[in-house]
């Protein structure tokens, strides 16, 4: 019962922690059944004893099975989570997440932040730089959803959005597109190469960002980017610019080469090195032509 | 002509009717006197006198693919609803020229491809102009008499960049609007007269409402109209000096040596044009220019990081992208910045190039014409300011792209930018210096194989016990193309000594070399025909 109690107080401190409006939880929704039960109990003495026994039925029909098992599988998570936090990040970021001078706390950044900075290989630093790069993850996606639920359980925030190719597929691509060059491009440029920031800094290539990634970016703020909220961009216009990231990473160039995305710089390159240099070779072989 | 004065007919023949016609032709302009001069004129052959012809038929690639574009695109600030076949900007506000490119490359046929194609050719165009004025710089054709030629071709340059610079421009895309606004700010930037002209260019504050249309003339008629009439002076001019070679067996002053223009010129030079036109085509087919779709329409609350222009504007966004942040403010006026980098230094850089013949002239005291050029190395101060103008030119250019650079290999862009202003100091009197002595020193060595023979590799000793290195003398130079000097002034006909027959040029050469040449002003030699202007002459 304890287990039970430590989850119900978890989820009732992440709601209380942040007020996610959208990214509801599938908890929530047990614990406003619960909460109608001890309405109904409040009411007269039949009621309450049907209420009573109806709870009861309901309780050994419904809850003890399934909810035993939820909970216990999302404790053994927190559980491991713990484990694979002190191990790996207990170092930087305290044995509590509170932080230390070597890296922040994690209290209340959530679970989006957690599978963003591991799942894209940034957590664990490989060494302290201006910027962390994107780099192979070092956890299973198994391990870094552990991890996420123990973060998620010391002080809420944003979860992981979970996007599906229905939700890509359905969104405004459009409207992702007025949003990306409004808001993204000014640092991750127009076809989301990335670009240099100062010292050393720098607004990272989206080319393998994944649509979940793009979204937790947005809703967490990593490094140097701004944090992007829902009061600013909703859910919806969130899914959107994931779906206008993916059409720039998977949309084939319909000119040909698309020479890094980078527009003139790369154009320049080209048509000097090959251009020119293709034509001065035609000149040589013209010129070395002398006894036609 | 002289028909008139030999009424008996010279043809044993029946004229076919193709002679009839140039017989008529030129009974009335006297046209076949004027066409058998040139194309008897003598073009002589190294393979970087052809530099300038990758600009000439890029120019006509422009040409021709900008026709086809300007049958589709619509030069109009107007505000429209797209509805093309380019999903992601559906129901998205933007101007009539960007939906009409947009069409152009997604809902017209080959539009794409002409697009690519005339925007590649832009980047050639320039990129040759730029070589070909280093062969005429490094080989000193520039003297006495072409400096008029000299100074066409830095207005051929600066127009160039005018030119490109408003075709990049046109489409009202994400970048075009991006360089635009830049534009807007440099004539800002100017004293005096910066707000007014600026006015008076976009007609009211940037970005106004019909200063595409404005654009549009510029780019399609008046600059090429002016480069058109520029390239017309250039190779007149050129056609009338004759022109230049490097010394060698045969060669002097007072001549010409190589082919003639017809046949041997024209067909290497017509097939240059299909090679030149063959290489464009490729790049527009293969890889992808400007990719208007992703940049969006311009709307000035956007901007792209990584807005650069293209490659020959990348000098001055180099310097404005290292010079500090210095403006000065005094007796009523702002003078900011960016108009030392965009405004003041390409005035400095196109005044020296384009004064560049007269210094030298004044500077070395050389008032000689010349028609033989010199050897990089034989003029070692002006190869070595050359590589001195061309590193601090680099460095400016490399800077265009210094954020790109930063990021590709992950070097910080402050220490970019200070690499930049440091080099831009430091690097040209290195490049002065080193260029110098290599000059200095390939000199020296020539004199050497000239005065004391070529290493053998053979060491003898001799009876007293003396180890002596074997030389052997230096060859006499060798031409490897048929010796065939040619006064300057234009050749006498009937050279040809009925050597067709070998080779697919020669017959051609010999089958149509009659038809433009058989009225000849004087009676073609007996035996030689009535050909002469087949294949090189050999005297």
């Amino acid at each position: 019962m304890t287990t039970s109690k430590a989850s119900e107080s978890a989820a009732s401190s992440s709601a209380g922690a942040t007020g996610r409006p959208r990214l509801v939880s599938a908890r929530f929704g047990r614990r406003s059944r619960s909460a109608s039960a001890r309405r109904r109990r409040r009411s007269s003495s039949i009621v309450l004893l049907f209420g009573l026994l109806a709870t009861g039925v309901l309780w050994t029909v419904l809850a003890p099975g399934g909810n035993a098992a939820d909970t216990a599988s999302a404790n053994e998570a927190v559980r491991q989570g713990k484990l694979l936090y002190s191990q790996g990040c207990a170092t930087c970021h305290g044995l509590n997440a509170q932080g230390s001078t070597e890296g922040p706390s994690l209290i209340g950044v959530g679970a989006a932040a957690v599978d963003f900075q591991v799942s894209t290989g940034r957590m664990p630093l490989a060494a302290p730089a201006a910027q962390a790069d994107r780099k192979d993850p070092l956890y299973s996606q198994t391990q870094i959803d552990q991890l996420a639920a123990y973060i998620q359980s010391l002080g809420g925030g944003p979860e992981k959005p979970n996007l599906t190719d229905e939700d890509l597929n359905d969104a405004d691509l459009a409207e992702g597109g007025e949003l990306f060059l409004t808001n993204c491009a000014q640092c991750h440029q127009a076809a989301g190469a990335g670009a240099p920031l100062t010292y050393g800094k720098f607004a990272p290539s989206l080319s393998q960002a994944t649509p979940d990634q793009v979204v937790e970016a947005m809703r967490t703020g990593p490094e140097s980017m701004p944090v992007f909220g829902s009061g600013q961009i909703t859910d919806e216009e969130a899914v959107a610019v994931a779906a206008y990231v993916r059409h720039l990473q998977d949309t084939p160039a319909p000119g040909g080469s698309s020479l890094g995305k980078y527009g003139p710089v790369p154009e320049g390159l080209v048509a000097i090195v090959i251009g020119l240099g293709a034509l001065l070779g035609v000149c040589l072989w013209i010129g070395a032509r002398q006894k036609l | 002509m002289t028909t008139a004065s030999a009424p008996t007919p010279k043809f044993q023949k029946r004229p076919t009717p193709a002679r009839a016609v140039n017989r008529a032709i030129d009974e009335r302009f006297g046209t076949q006197s004027a066409i058998r001069r040139n194309f008897n004129k003598v073009f002589p052959d190294h393979w970087s006198f052809l530099i300038g012809e990758i600009a000439l038929y890029s120019f006509v690639v422009l040409l021709l693919t900008g026709i086809y574009l300007t049958l589709f695109f619509d030069p109009s600030n107007v505000e429209v609803i797209y509805n093309g076949s380019y999903v992601p900007l559906k129901g998205v506000e933007m101007s009539r020229a960007y939906a009409s490119t947009l069409d152009i490359s997604f809902d017209t046929r080959a539009g794409l491809v002409f697009r690519q194609i005339h925007h590649w050719a832009a980047l050639v165009f320039v990129a040759s102009i730029i070589a070909h004025m280093m062969r005429v710089f490094f080989t000193g054709a520039y003297r006495k008499p072409r400096e008029v030629n000299w100074l066409i071709g830095i207005g051929l340059l600066a127009l160039g960049l005018v030119e490109g610079f408003a075709g990049y421009s046109l489409p009202d895309d994400l970048l075009s609007g991006t360089g635009l606004r830049i534009a807007a700010s440099i004539a800002q930037s100017i004293p005096v007269i910066g707000t007014w002209t600026s006015f008076l260019v976009f007609n009211g504050e940037f970005p106004g409402e019909n200063f595409i249309p404005r654009l549009y003339v510029v780019h399609i008629l008046l600059v090429p109209g002016i480069l058109l009439a520029l390239i017309g002076a250039h190779m007149g001019i050129l056609w009338h000096q004759k022109h230049t070679d490097f010394p060698g067996p045969g060669k002097t002053e007072h001549n010409v040596v190589g082919h003639r223009v017809f046949p041997v010129f024209a067909v290497k030079s017509g097939g240059f044009f299909m090679l030149t036109f063959a290489v464009l085509a490729l790049l527009g087919g293969l890889a992808q220019i400007n990719p208007i779709w992703t940049f969006g329409p311009y709307d000035p609350a956007k901007v792209s990081s990584a807005s650069q222009p293209d490659w020959y504007i990348g000098f001055l966004d180099g310097s404005t992208r290292l010079m500090p942040p210095w403006e000065f403010r005094g007796l009523g006026h702002t003078i900011p910045a960016v108009l030392w980098p965009t405004a003041v230094l390409p005035g400095i850089l196109f005044t020296l190039a384009a004064l560049w013949p007269f210094l030298e002239a004044k500077f070395t005291g050389d008032k000689e014409s010349h028609n033989l050029l010199q050897r990089p190395r034989e003029a070692p101060t002006r190869t070595a300011i050359g590589a001195m103008s061309l590193s601090f030119y680099l460095v400016l250019w490399i800077s265009g792209g210094n954020d790109i650079i930063a990021h590709t290999f992950s070097i910080s862009l402050n220490t970019m930018t200070w690499a930049g202003r440091i080099g831009l100091i430091v690097v040209p009197p290195i490049a002065y210096v080193i260029t110098k002595k290599l000059c200095i020193s390939l000199n020296e060595r020539d004199h050497e194989i000239d005065h004391h023979g070529i290493e053998t590799g053979i060491i003898r000793q001799l009876a007293n016990g003396e180890f002596v290195e074997d030389h052997r003398p230096k060859p006499p130079p060798v031409s490897d193309y048929p010796q065939v000097p040619t006064d300057r002034i234009p050749v006498a006909i009937g050279a040809g000594e009925g050597e067709h027959g070998k080779g697919l040029v020669r017959r051609a050469g010999a089958a149509v070399g009659g038809f433009f040449t058989e009225e000849s002003e004087k009676p073609a030699a007996p035996g030689t025909g009535s050909h002469g202007g087949g294949g090189q002459t050999k005297h």
